[in-house]
């Protein structure tokens, strides 16, 4: 049995150290592809002829509509209706993490059951937890540090790098473990009944989980957000 | 070295005990959304969301345990 990371081709050497294309970042390239290829199909597409004012029910402009809106109630909802332009950036992560997830379903290597892809994913929600606080809430946001006297600024100072450790862990552990199991199914059966018996469980571990973490990880980045840089009152 | 292994892979089954208080806590947290969805019919869909979040928070100590597991199993520290 063997769940590591393959190296697949050599890409480029720096001080005599050669960086391999591993499958995780070969499934990554393959993602971003995926995103990069429509948004550009949507961006051509939408350009003149087929963009309508009143969209008709079901046309392609309607979906992107309603997944566009949905994600900007998401964010008014939970990261505060002063932060709700915070949609956009979360739009984003949530159809990466989504189609992270959904590799599998293309007998790919999940990217997301990759530590170096979470860590990064979890950093960025820190960096926007403290930098938002900071811009816009100023004394205010140093003084929760010290709340309510200063003895506690270590453990407060814990807790805030406990989050995307957190964030970051329940994303790798949930994919890889999903992985791992994938993988000892189909190791274990026979090969004639590898055609249609696992797909019962891709539907459950790859399509169920993998929607659900991506939305987990949106929502509690968003609600992270809220409590330390949003000025509306409770 | 063969008998740091075999406590390895125990010591990776013991660690995996934490998803029973996972479970647990999944359990009670999912009978308090269903009281308050039947006390509640109109406010299902903010119960449910609020549920997902708690369920998953709920579940960190449990995959805290499984990457532990993982590491002694697959990326083992203690054999060179």
């Amino acid at each position: 049995m063997d769940f590591t990371n393959h190296k697949m081709a050599p890409l480029f050497t720096i001080n005599g150290r050669t960086v391999y294309m591993t499958q995780s970042i070969f499934g990554t390239w393959v993602v971003m592809g995926i995103l990069i290829a429509f948004t550009i199909f949507v961006r051509i597409y939408m350009r003149r002829k087929h963009f309508q004012d009143v969209p008709k029910t079901g046309s392609l402009q309607n979906v992107l509509e309603l997944a566009v809106e949905s994600m900007h109630n998401m964010a008014a909802s939970n990261a505060g209706k002063d932060l709700d332009w915070l949609g956009g950036y979360f739009f984003g992560v949530f159809a990466y993490i989504l189609l992270c997830n959904y590799a599998p379903l293309l007998k790919l290597r999940p990217p997301t059951a990759d530590i170096a892809t979470t860590i990064p994913l979890a950093l960025n929600t820190f960096l926007l937890i403290h930098v938002l606080g900071l811009v816009r809430r100023k004394g205010e946001y140093l003084k929760d540090f010290v709340k309510p006297v200063f003895l506690f600024l270590p453990i407060h100072i814990i807790g805030e790098l406990a989050r995307p450790l957190s964030l970051s862990f329940r994303l790798f552990g949930n994919i890889l473990g999903g992985m791992i199991m994938m993988d000892l199914l189909y190791i274990s059966l026979p090969i004639f009944l590898r055609i249609a018996l696992p797909d019962a469980i891709h539907l459950y571990l790859d399509v169920f989980v993998g929607a659900l973490q991506a939305f987990i990880f949106s929502v509690l980045s968003m609600t992270f957000i809220r409590e330390r840089a949003s000025l509306e009152e409770e | 070295m063969d008998s740091v292994l075999a406590m390895s892979a125990l010591a990776a089954g013991i660690a995996v005990l934490t998803c029973a208080g996972a479970g647990i806590g999944q359990g009670y947290a999912t009978g308090k959304a269903t009281e308050a969805i039947a006390r509640q019919p109109e406010a299902r869909g903010s119960i449910m969301s609020t549920l997902l979040i708690g369920a998953a928070v709920a579940e960190t100590t449990a995959i805290y345990g499984f990457i532990i597991a993982i590491l002694l199993l697959f990326a083992n520290p203690l054999i060179k």
